[in-house]
């Protein structure tokens, strides 16, 4: 079935829908080791639906999942510990997988948060909680990471470090993502497929693609539009000369 | 030395005790306290059907227990009502249906209070046998499915994702509840069997900043609790199990105090 060896998840015609409301069909989608695939779209579009769906959560669907791979790191939207768990930082990163200390420490230490190791779970601020989450999605190494707005609550330096420590990952693990995040700025400029929703696909591809595409400009409007090939332009730049650009 | 009754009664609470301890740290955790209960008046039911069939009493139990939760996944699928509302419906329910059948079996003589309550009298070695092999199971079966039940307590979604099948874990941790349910029911009795797993490690959370220090807490709360209740259950001829439990508020109320005192502490 799986022809490309790279791809980790597929999604056919997929859908959701509770009772006879659907929260999202028709999409189509599939995420490649290495890449970043990026949904975007208004509220209540379907994103962290589709992201449920990729990873299995929501079993009955319409359409198709294939899964070829059972090492997902996952940053939920929303999460609400229940405060009744005495749980410590170095606690929940071993949630779902037994981690030696050094992988513990050295996620937690990318993501800014080591010193709060210790702390307790529920003594940790909103963008505190938020870098320790992405901390242990990616300490395991994980082959698929689905990131539901992984920056909501993080600083704005902390957001620009966060999305290159988002990028390097990929690199580095050769893992594919799933990002969802209602940033088109700062998303954009590493992401190697948009997928817009609003119910359904309204439009796919390049970030250049989407942005030129009239669905997307009715969506989110022209300003938007402009944004993104800005940003695009930027990229390229990018790619023709890396080191210059950090200087920027 | 398992022919002085006193000897037996504190080996079967210490049994029950040491399961007791982490079973009641997720029954915190996960609230269920409602539901031990629920499965606790059951247990009646248990006895009833161990009497009438010459079945053994903790497996009876087990039988009913497991049955009552099965009941219980099914009405919650197929009714609206609120989740208390359906346990309230089947504790009462089980209990009331449990006296009418003892009402009807006049040929058997009931302890209802030492079913209700605890009675150390009545703890046989059978009784023991069956609470230290039952006992060691519960612990390593919860041991086993650990990972994926308390990665899915703290978030279902996140252990969904990750592949730890939360939904196979919480159907086994189910029939652990009834297991210890029906070794613990002639130490305690089905009124008070919930509050020896919520109490100790009540307490344990008071005193333990990680959830492998509440485990052990509460397993430390549970069996001083069964000692210093037993002990003086022998002194002042009173119940064992309301005994045991009352020493298990005393525990938790000294564990008040300790937060007290650390917070005057750091004032």
């Amino acid at each position: 079935m799986n022809t490309n060896q790279n791809i980790l998840v597929k999604l056919k015609e997929a859908g959701f829908r509770i009772n006879d409301k659907w929260l999202v069909k028709g999409v189509t989608l599939q995420i490649e080791k290495g890449k970043i695939v990026t949904l975007i779209g208004p509220n209540g579009s379907g994103k962290s639906t589709t992201a449920k769906i990729a990873l299995g959560i929501y079993k009955k669907i319409d359409g198709e999942v294939e899964k070829y791979t059972n090492k997902v790191g996952y940053v939920p939207q929303k999460i609400s510990v229940d405060w009744t768990l005495p749980l410590r930082v170095s606690d929940f990163m071993t949630l779902t997988e037994n981690l030696k200390a050094e992988a513990i420490n050295e996620a937690l230490s990318l993501t800014g948060v080591i010193h709060l190791k210790d702390k307790n779970l529920g003594d940790l601020s909103g963008g505190e909680f938020q870098r320790v989450l992405l901390a242990r999605a990616i300490s395991k190494k994980p082959e698929l990471l689905v990131l539901d707005e992984p920056v909501q609550g993080v600083d704005f330096t902390g957001e620009i470090a966060l999305y290159e420590l988002i990028k390097k990952i990929s690199d580095e693990l050769n893992c594919g993502i799933l990002l969802i995040s209602h940033d088109l700025h700062t998303v954009m400029s590493a992401t190697d497929h948009v997928v817009c929703l609003n119910g359904h696909v309204c439009c796919s591809g390049t970030p250049i693609d989407v942005a030129k595409n009239n669905e997307y400009k009715a969506l989110f409007g022209e300003q938007a539009s402009q944004i993104l090939t800005r940003y695009q332009h930027k990229h390229d730049h990018i790619h023709t000369d890396e080191g210059e650009i950090k200087k920027n | 030395m398992l022919d002085d009754f006193f000897i037996r009664a504190l080996l079967a609470g210490l049994g029950v005790a040491i399961v007791t301890g982490p079973l009641g740290c997720f029954v915190i955790w996960r609230r269920l306290s409602y539901f031990g209960d629920t499965l606790a008046h059951s247990a009646l039911l248990g006895v009833t059907l161990a009497y009438t069939m010459e079945f053994n009493i903790a497996f009876s139990v087990f039988i009913i227990s497991s049955l009552i939760a099965l009941i219980l996944i099914q009405l919650q699928k197929r009714t609206n009502l609120p989740g208390d509302a359906l346990l309230g419906l089947l504790a009462h329910s089980s209990l009331a249906v449990g006296l009418v059948v003892i009402g009807f079996l006049t040929f058997i003589r009931f302890d209802i209070m030492g079913l209700l309550f605890g009675d150390i009298l009545a703890v046989t070695v059978d009784d023991l046998l069956i609470i230290w092999v039952g006992g060691p199971l519960i612990l390593l079966v919860l041991k086993l499915i650990w990972k994926p039940l308390f990665a899915s307590t703290v978030n279902y979604e996140l252990a969904e994702a990750e592949g730890l099948n939360p939904d196979r874990a919480k159907a086994i941790f189910t029939i652990l509840m009834a297991g210890i349910i029906a070794i613990s029911i002639k130490m305690v009795g089905l009124l008070l069997i919930t509050g020896m797993l919520i109490i100790p490690a009540a307490m344990a959370r008071n005193i333990s900043d990680s959830p492998q220090k509440m485990v052990v807490y509460s397993i430390i709360g549970g069996v001083l609790s069964v000692i210093l209740g037993l002990f003086s259950s022998l002194e002042f001829n009173t119940s064992s199990g309301p005994s045991i439990i009352a020493a298990a508020l005393f525990l938790f109320i000294l564990s008040l105090l300790n937060i007290k005192q650390s917070i005057k502490l750091k004032n």
